[in-house]
């Protein structure tokens, strides 16, 4: 690794972010990934839209749709959301805390490469064979009948992205647990690195749970078992259970993040510390924790009984009360405050009313013999793209424009940021208000048409038309970027000129060893306290050193490959002639067992930057 | 302390699994690991317990008619006995006897090979004697899907601690390997503390129920 910059072929670059343990780099990864599912994932929201804008419309075909909802599901969710709010968390959490990196910057890598090609083979459904087409929940009785290979595609792929996310859980936890600067007390933690912390708390419990409920549905798809086989002695209701006990803490995974994310934000533009801190750390650490208590609530209908769903809905309005604490919180931070409307704080203020609505129809939801109405219709769709676009997609929005600098140097344009704010939020409303009241009229979910003369016309057409808002706005998001880069005006420390965490105490992007030397943190909000008292940095909390870092590896990359081939090979086995599944499975996982091998019997020690660079560094500014 | 500094008794530290930041993270990481794990072990429990003898036919083998206690308690003995040994293996390691260590981390994997071979005549047992297979019901598939995991989790074990052994041979301890020795064991004792339950769950409950 050169600490030089100077320009680089492509050829060079490639292969730094095929082998980069750099948390920044790392995050730049998941933000292109992410960014690309997150396009793919909105092209089948399009074709959803278009096929639904008129009463029985043959834009697809009915099969053809029930590929496009089960992908633009899983997309959203696993490919797209999930490695967003991980390129967040990369970019910022260890900056956050003041650490150098990640606790295990080998394993963050391999987080990444087992994501990316779990979302590539699950991808590649679309060329080879058949995409999944049970749903995103893929429900075991429907889903182990399904012929093809498109189920398959749904649990290898997952299994493989899964691996990587649990990964990456346990990875923060470790990274915010034991490397925090001197002086970084838990309650000193900025909200969004507490909510990192709860959300991998989260990973870590729910993921397990769909590990077992995709093996069991390998089992049962590929080698011959019959978990969910009544007629075997199977239940398919285990799935069920699987899924949601993994299911739901999963939206919590996704919305506390978000929750962070604005915290800071109001925190930023009002120019006010964050109102009720400590409050605010116990509702994310219940909400955390009442996350494992509710997942029977998507079950309502299964046939649980009176008592267990009763116990649910109590759990589940339960949930109410912190989420609550957090929107009056948000309210009194922006009370008194000298708010600028920056893009990011326009996709805050409008956050609270637009989740608003996804939690009130959320209590709807809750409630158990209500629900028995709502089931399976309209209504859901829109109750959970409120929460999720409302809540999550607004937040990756706001920190893509927050972080911007932080990660790329440069800042987002202001105008083309509040143009995409004004289409994307107009057109989210448009598209899922309206699905409301198509639910309380009557409109199943999930079928890929509709008869004329039922009501549901006029209303279809709307949210059609706020679909294609929704896209408009994406795309001068691009144009934004693309405009952004190719100009690359160099921004400081702190853009924003409010920046009140650790953060914005560095340059912009942060030099690849992050802290020179470690901060001395002597509050909440430390880099704001530092500008109160006039300093222009940081006070650093030891002595100019030789910095240690880790070495680059290829080897994550390897161990994912493996993966990613052993998949092909037991997907395949099984079909008529298949002479090549069970080699290709053994030699994959042996590729991963032996990329293991070389990893645990090559020592590596890292290397360190010599202090004497250090203080060069500092005659010439920071360099990266 | 630095990792590559060449370590004697007297300056072998008490805790020398977590001397450096890498090796407290790898240790708390670990363990953390460990408890994802548990809810895996979990999950696969729970799935055990609610398909135990669902069987499609009547005539098929239920739990009462497979398991025999004597092979199973012979099999726990042999487990929890590779856990005592791991610890002196680990007791060595903090007292920096090398050799003894090795010595104690080559039993356990003797011991833990012993495990599997009786694990696998125990299947071979069930498969031809009662044609109670993976395929034939859904008892049988969460049977071996839950006892499977536990013994792929061994075999896994067994491959990781061998390759410590080997790859250390002619080094000797120091603070880089320390840790990676002591969170194998921690492993170790995990998948004993899995088969205490499977033991109790799979086939005592078994017997009696």
């Amino acid at each position: 690794m050169s600490t030089n910059a100077q320009k680089r072929g492509f050829g060079a670059t490639l292969w730094d972010y095929l082998t980069t343990v750099d948390h920044k780099k790392i995050a730049h990864l998941y933000l292109i990934a992410g960014g690309l599912f997150f396009l793919i994932g909105g092209l089948e929201a399009l074709f959803i839209r278009i096929q639904l804008l008129k009463p029985n419309n043959d834009f697809v075909s009915a099969g053809l749709f029930n590929e496009l909802l089960t992908m633009h599901g899983t997309t959203m969710i696993f490919l797209a959301a999930m490695p967003l709010v991980f390129a967040i968390m990369n970019a910022v959490m260890p900056l956050q805390i003041g650490a150098r990196d990640v606790a295990f910057p080998f394993l963050n890598s391999l987080g990444f490469w087992l994501f990316l090609f779990g979302g590539l083979f699950l991808n590649l459904s679309w060329f080879l064979d058949a995409a999944p087409n049970a749903g995103w929940t893929s429900y075991a009785s429907l889903s182990i009948a399904q012929t093809g290979h498109g189920i398959d595609f749904y649990a290898l792929g997952l299994q493989i992205a899964g691996l990587g996310t649990l990964i990456g859980g346990i990875n923060f936890l470790v990274t915010i647990i034991n490397m925090r600067a001197p002086g970084m007390t838990y309650m000193r933690m900025p909200m969004f690195t507490w909510t990192t912390f709860v959300v991998s708390a989260l990973i870590l419990f729910a993921f397990p749970p769909l590990t077992v409920g995709l093996f069991l549905m390998t089992f049962d798809r590929m080698f011959g078992a019959n978990f969910f086989d009544a007629a075997m002695g199977g239940n398919t209701i285990i799935w069920e259970h699987f899924f949601w006990i993994f299911g739901h803490p999963e939206v919590y995974i996704l919305i506390l993040p978000a929750f962070g994310i604005f915290s800071e934000i109001f925190a930023i533009f009002s120019r006010k510390r964050l109102f009720g801190y400590s409050s605010m750390v116990f509702a994310t650490v219940l909400i955390g924790f009442l996350g494992f208590m509710v997942w029977a609530h998507h079950m309502f209908t299964t046939g649980l009984g009176p008592i267990a769903n009763a116990i649910f809905a109590v759990a589940t309005m339960a949930i109410a009360v912190p989420t609550g604490i957090k929107i009056f919180n948000w309210l009194f931070t922006m009370w008194g405050g000298s708010i600028r409307f920056t893009t990011p704080m326009l996709w805050a203020v409008a956050f609270i009313p637009s989740f608003l609505m996804g939690g009130v129809t959320g209590v709807m939801l809750g409630s158990a013999a209500q629900d028995y109405q709502y089931h399976d219709t309209y209504f859901v769709v829109a109750h959970f793209h409120y929460v999720i676009v409302g809540g999550v997609v607004f937040a990756l929005f706001a920190g893509a424009h927050l972080y911007w600098p932080k990660m790329f140097g440069t800042m987002l344009n202001e105008v083309l940021g509040k143009i995409t704010f004004v289409l994307f939020f107009v057109g989210f409303h448009m598209t899922f208000f309206i699905q409301h009241f198509l639910g309380l009229w009557g409109m199943p979910r999930r079928v890929f048409t509709y008869l004329p003369g039922q009501g549901f016309e006029t209303s279809n057409v709307v949210s059609s038309i706020g679909a294609f808002l929704m896209a408009a706005g994406v795309i001068v998001l691009l144009i934004n970027v693309i405009i952004t880069s190719v100009k690359n005006e160099k921004v400081g420390n702190d853009p924003w000129g409010d920046g009140r965490t650790l953060e914005w105490a560095l340059s912009s992007p942060p030099p690849y060893y992050n802290f020179k030397q470690l901060p001395l943190v002597r509050g909440l909000d430390a880099y704001w306290i530092e500008k109160m008292e006039g300093k222009k940095g940081m006070t650093p909390a030891e002595p100019l050193g030789d910095i240690h870092m880790p070495n680059n590896s290829f080897i994550p990359f390897l161990i994912s490959l493996g993966l990613f081939i052993a998949a092909f090979g037991a997907m395949y086995h099984g079909d008529e002639g298949n002479t090549w599944g069970i080699p290709v499975l053994i030699f994959g996982l042996l590729f991963t067992l032996g990329s293991m091998f070389v990893r645990s019997i090559k020592d590596d020690h890292g290397y360190h930057i010599p202090k004497e660079e250090l203080i060069d560094d500092n005659d010439k500014g920071v360099k990266a | 302390m630095h990792v590559e500094e060449k370590m004697t008794v007297e300056t072998w530290p008490a805790a020398p699994e977590k001397q450096t930041l890498d090796a407290k993270n790898k240790f708390l990481g670990f363990w953390l690991f460990l408890g994802g794990e548990t809810v895996l072990f979990a999950s696969l429990f729970a799935t055990y317990l609610a398909l135990k003898d669902s069987v499609p036919r009547s005539d098929m083998p239920l739990a009462k008619d497979l398991f025999e206690i004597p092979l199973v308690f012979a099999m726990t003995m042999i487990l929890l006995t590779s856990s005592l040994t791991s610890v002196y293996a680990m007791y060595h390691m903090k007292n920096f006897n090398f050799k003894k260590m090795q010595v104690w981390l080559g039993i356990t994997v003797i011991l833990g090979l012993a495990f599997l071979g009786l694990e696998i005549y125990e299947f071979n047992h069930y498969v031809h004697e009662f044609g109670h297979t993976f395929t034939s019901s859904a008892f049988g598939s969460a049977f071996y899907t839950l006892v499977g995991f536990h013994g792929a989790h061994v075999a896994f074990g067994l491959l990781w601690i061998t390759t410590l052994i080997i790859r250390n041979s002619k080094r000797g301890l120091n603070l880089y390997n320390a840790p990676k020795y002591y969170v194998a064991s921690l492993y170790w004792h995990f998948i004993d503390v899995v088969w205490v339950f499977i033991f109790t769950v799979v086939y005592l409950m078994g017997m009696v129920g």
